[in-house]
């Protein structure tokens, strides 16, 4: 009998989440982590952003954002070792790592974005 | 792979190791480790956005520590990187898409350079929409 490959799986999570990080963070991190502290836009109060984040939909799309980019980052960064970079003899441990940093991540991410 | 228990052959054990930085002598091969890399840039703005919410969670006093070491010149240079990492990521995925995704409509298929279009036009219009959200 075959033994069936749970590759599929982890590939749609690595395609959702590179659709993902594509379409939203540029514009995120510009936004938080270049021209808000630099002053180049005006950067939301504390009282907007709370309003905004007590919004449990608005909660739900951070946390498919921040989920399925790290299943994104722990498939690509998987193969970059094992195909770009060559390391292939540590191929089991290093699939661990990433996609169990990913599930960690996500466990993480759903209960801090749960307890609002 | 897998090999017997008592096997004293293990031919894992004479492949050559392939040199770790193989890629550094031609453009292409750059460019492709570059791209693959982006996933760090990816995960890196994940955790960010996260300890971000969290931050605003945790009360004003934890909001302003953290926007107080978004302003330091470490953060700002690790965003700065990333965003060019991240605007890489987006375009490369983009200009692959039309490779990977073939999409009918009844009896024809849509053409790449349409496929490739939407694309673009999708990320202008969530872009502006971030901005709009952010900066009200």
């Amino acid at each position: 009998m075959v033994k069936r490959s749970n590759e599929p799986f982890w590939w749609a999570l690595f395609g959702a989440g590179g659709v993902v990080a594509a379409l939203c963070l540029p514009a995120l991190l510009f936004m938080t982590g270049v021209a808000f502290p630099l002053e180049w836009l005006a950067a939301p109060d504390y009282e907007s952003l709370y309003g905004l984040f007590e919004n449990p939909l608005v909660r739900l799309a951070i946390l498919a954002i921040v989920s399925l980019s790290a299943f994104h980052w722990a498939h690509r960064f998987r193969f970059t070792l094992y195909d770009g970079l060559h390391i292939k003899h540590l191929n089991a441990p290093v699939a661990l790592f990433c996609y169990g940093s990913a599930i960690a991540f996500t466990g993480f991410a759903a209960l801090s974005l749960y307890t609002f | 792979m897998t090999y017997g228990r008592y096997q004293k052959y293990h031919p894992w054990l004479y492949e050559p190791r392939f040199p770790i930085l193989w890629w550094i002598k031609k453009w292409a091969y750059i460019r492709f480790i570059l791209r693959e890399m982006t996933s760090l840039a990816v995960v890196f703005y994940a955790v960010v956005l996260l300890l971000y919410v969290n931050a605003v969670s945790d009360g004003p006093e934890a909001f302003a520590a953290f926007t107080a070491w978004l302003k330091s010149p470490l953060s700002i240079s690790l965003h700065a990187v990333a965003f060019f990492f991240l605007v890489f990521h987006s375009i490369t995925w983009f200009n692959l898409a039309p490779k990977a995704m073939v999409i009918h409509i009844g009896a024809k298929k849509v053409s790449g350079s349409v496929i490739l279009a939407m694309n673009y036009l999708t990320w202008v219009v969530v872009t502006v929409g971030l901005f709009w959200l952010l900066t009200f």
